[in-house]
């Protein structure tokens, strides 16, 4: 996917100013969070089970070289195929590469973040195979021509009238305004590519070891389509989605969809193993499972390892205060929000994505909600690390923090400092007490006063009584 | 006991009646309070900007000047969530040093949870004729499990009453630099957390943290609410809401 990750800035202003975004994103949080809240309070102990899970994913990522042998003898036994790719470049070469070993034409698609990272649709139809999203988020941005803005609800940003607007123009039929209506109508569109499609393609939420199957999580039932009706299906995903045991899974699979959702379940949990069997009526001649590598034994080996615990459930953009005020777009490439800025810089590089590591309050409300104990505030803390040793933070900011940190070392130096700035701080709050205008700090007057200290420290106050 | 009172960058510049508030509360709780001269930061601005070196080096002054005394306190819940969960992080690779930094990590609190849980305050001398909403600042709440200690103290003043806003524990918006970094997203954020306390009706909104307190009093007043006042929870439980601050 095309990378604006460098521009948070400027597109987080747009989108505060967008009026339909705003009411788009306070449905998110009035739905998402009550419902994982009440999910989570029928768990008898979360905090146990979140230790396990956040366990089970550090041992996978422990041996994982290991697993992923298992997983691809295991796979392989049961008629799979597993490709190795190293690079997005690869993934997309591969899948190409089958459809065009089975002269398939059209695929459809089940909803999968990792071929966004790819840009794998574009890909495809570069190579003449037409692909057909059939997640009915995804399906409507395909309409658009738009990426998702989150990773479980992929158009979040578009309000009902917009998709209304989107259906009538595109389907060239009547417009509708029922949800309900919406739905039938897309599902009316979808259902001849499902029949007719040669190649399925899905993601893959959790890859098995134990059994070699692949396992995806969904609402919609497309994607158990998209899994059986196509005589060819390719599963493509990152290599750390590895589990150990379908035991593992289980676990993991009471937090997924109450994270997530706030559901108990998803409608489906689908898992795949092998290919259709002789005596078998369903399922595909042909599975192919493309795992991915791009960056992930990198991250595997830095101080952000932790990230690839992430079990994609969304919860932390669903309660980060910055992602409820401006929204996927803003940050720039396949994963928003806290997840997203850690994973971005990680990926396409730090100088790539400046400002995401410091696009967060680090209030931490994303660290208490993950499933998996992501610590995410400290990463972003550690990539802050990272930016400011190999220099690529304003000079004006890195002069600010070591002058600040020169001051604070000397005792006497600081309270000379302090109480010229309480002074010069008084003088500028006048009457009123508040200052509107801050000489070294627009970015705050811009939106708030500052209030205005009485004119003595409590350094000097305190002198003065003893 | 000997408690080491820190009064935090902010308090001694911005608002030192909270550090005299401060000083009232451990006195009247029965502590010995000591109040080092050379303190200054924590070193929380260079931590949370990626200036690791500059933070360690505040972080070894501040140990020295401590370590002295059997508890730290601090009228912060972000500068006693730096020293008491960051420290032992920021010297992880220093085994010479982890000794030190965890004790002295273990001994330090919030000023509330240390009034609640340490010295138990029995009875405190504010009071306050009206009604507050508490906002629980994010480090204090979810580093430090800072939440019922205020409330139970705030329930000692005469005369207050305590009403809930919603979401008393979303970010207000504040984040140390992200509050300069990203004004406006920052702006939108407080904006929720002012329609919220402003919902309640209270007269006063209470909370134990400066960076919140700056952030949630400077967009009120920029919004032109004149009337709800901010005040640390120091402020209300010592009764100092009415002298020069």
């Amino acid at each position: 996917m095309h990378a604006t990750s460098m521009h948070f800035k400027s597109r987080a202003a747009e989108k505060l100013a967008d009026g339909d975004l705003r009411a788009a994103l306070d449905g998110l949080k009035r739905r998402f969070v009550p419902a994982r809240a009440a999910a989570i309070a029928e768990l008898d102990d979360f905090e146990a089970v979140r230790e396990a899970a956040a366990e089970i994913r550090d041992r996978a990522l422990e041996h994982l070289d290991f697993f992923l042998e298992a997983f691809e003898r295991n796979c392989t036994a049961r008629g799979a195929v597993v490709h190795w790719a190293e690079t997005w470049a690869d993934v997309n070469a591969i899948v190409v590469a089958i459809a065009r070993d089975n002269g398939v034409r059209k695929a459809v698609k089940s909803k999968s973040m990792v071929s966004e990272e790819c840009a794998l649709n574009a890909a495809l139809e570069a190579a003449g195979i037409a692909v057909v999203e059939t997640d009915l988020g995804e399906y409507i941005l395909q309409l658009g021509h738009e990426p998702p803005s989150h990773i479980i609800a992929p158009v979040i940003h578009k309000t009902r009238d917009q998709v209304s607007d989107l259906f009538a123009a595109k389907h060239a039929s009547p417009r509708k305004t029922d949800i309900g209506e919406l739905t039938r109508e897309a599902r009316e569109r979808l259902r001849p590519h499902f029949l007719s499609a040669d190649m399925g393609i899905t993601g893959a939420n959790f890859i098995v070891a134990e059994t070699g199957s692949t396992l995806i999580v969904t609402n919609e039932g497309n994607g158990r389509m998209a899994t059986t009706l196509p005589r060819v299906h390719v599963a493509i995903t990152g290599i750390e989605k590895v589990v150990p045991t379908l035991e593992d899974v289980a676990t993991l699979l009471r937090l997924l969809p109450r994270s997530a959702t706030g559901q108990s379940i998803s409608n489906y949990v689908s898992l795949t193993t092998g290919i259709r069997d002789a005596a078998e009526l369903d399922g595909p001649e042909q599975f192919h499972v493309v795992l991915l590598d791009g960056g992930r034994s990198r991250i595997l080996a830095s101080e952000v390892r932790a990230i690839l615990r992430c079990i994609r459930c969304g919860a932390c953009m669903n309660h980060c205060p910055v992602y409820q005020s401006v929204g996927g777009h803003a940050y720039g490439w396949v994963y928003p929000g806290p997840m997203g800025s850690v994973l971005t810089p990680s990926y396409l590089g730090l100088e790539n994505a400046l400002d995401l590591p410091h696009a967060a309050t680090l209030c931490n409300q994303c660290g208490v909600v993950c499933p998996v104990k992501i610590p995410l505030p400290g990463l972003l803390r550690k990539l802050r690390e990272q930016q400011y040793e190999r220099g690529l933070r304003p000079w004006h900011e890195r002069m600010a923090l070591a002058g600040w940190a020169r001051l604070a070392a000397h005792p006497r130096l600081y309270a000379l400092a302090t109480s010229l700035a309480a002074k010069l701080l008084c003088w500028l709050g006048g009457h009123e007490r508040r200052i509107a205008r801050l000489p070294f700090g627009r970015g705050w007057s811009g939106g708030r006063d500052m209030p205005a200290p009485a004119g003595k420290t409590f350094r000097a106050l305190y002198g003065k009584q003893d | 006991m000997r408690v080491g009172l820190f009064v935090t960058c902010l308090v001694d510049l911005m608002r030192p009646r909270i550090g005299f508030a401060a000083l009232e509360l451990l006195r009247s709780a029965g502590c010995e309070v000591i109040v080092p001269r050379t303190q200054t930061c924590c070193g929380q601005p260079g931590y949370n900007s990626g200036d690791r070196a500059g933070a360690k080096r505040l972080a070894q002054k501040l140990i020295a000047e401590f370590e002295p005394c059997d508890y730290v306190v601090a009228p912060s819940g972000s500068c006693a969530g730096m020293i008491r969960t960051h420290y032992p992080e920021l010297f992880s690779a220093a085994p010479d040093w982890q000794a030190r930094v965890r004790a002295l990590a273990e001994r330090t609190y919030e000023l509330t949870d240390f009034l609640v849980r340490v010295a138990k305050l029995a009875t405190v001398a504010g009071e306050f004729r009206g009604t507050v909403t508490y906002h629980d600042a994010c480090s204090g709440l979810r580093e430090l499990g800072v939440k019922a200690q205020p409330r139970a103290l705030l329930a000692k003043v005469k005369g207050l009453a305590l009403t809930e806003m919603d979401e008393a524990q979303a970010c207000c918006g504040f984040g140390g630099t992200f509050a300069i970094k990203f004004g406006d997203i920052s702006t939108r954020i407080v904006d929720a957390k002012c329609e919220r306390i402003a919902a309640t009706g209270a007269d006063a909104v209470v909370l134990g943290d400066l960076g919140c307190m700056l952030n949630i009093e400077g967009r009120l007043r920029r919004r032109g609410e004149a009337r709800m006042q901010v005040l640390h929870v120091a402020e209300v439980l010592a009764g100092k809401t009415r002298e020069p601050s």
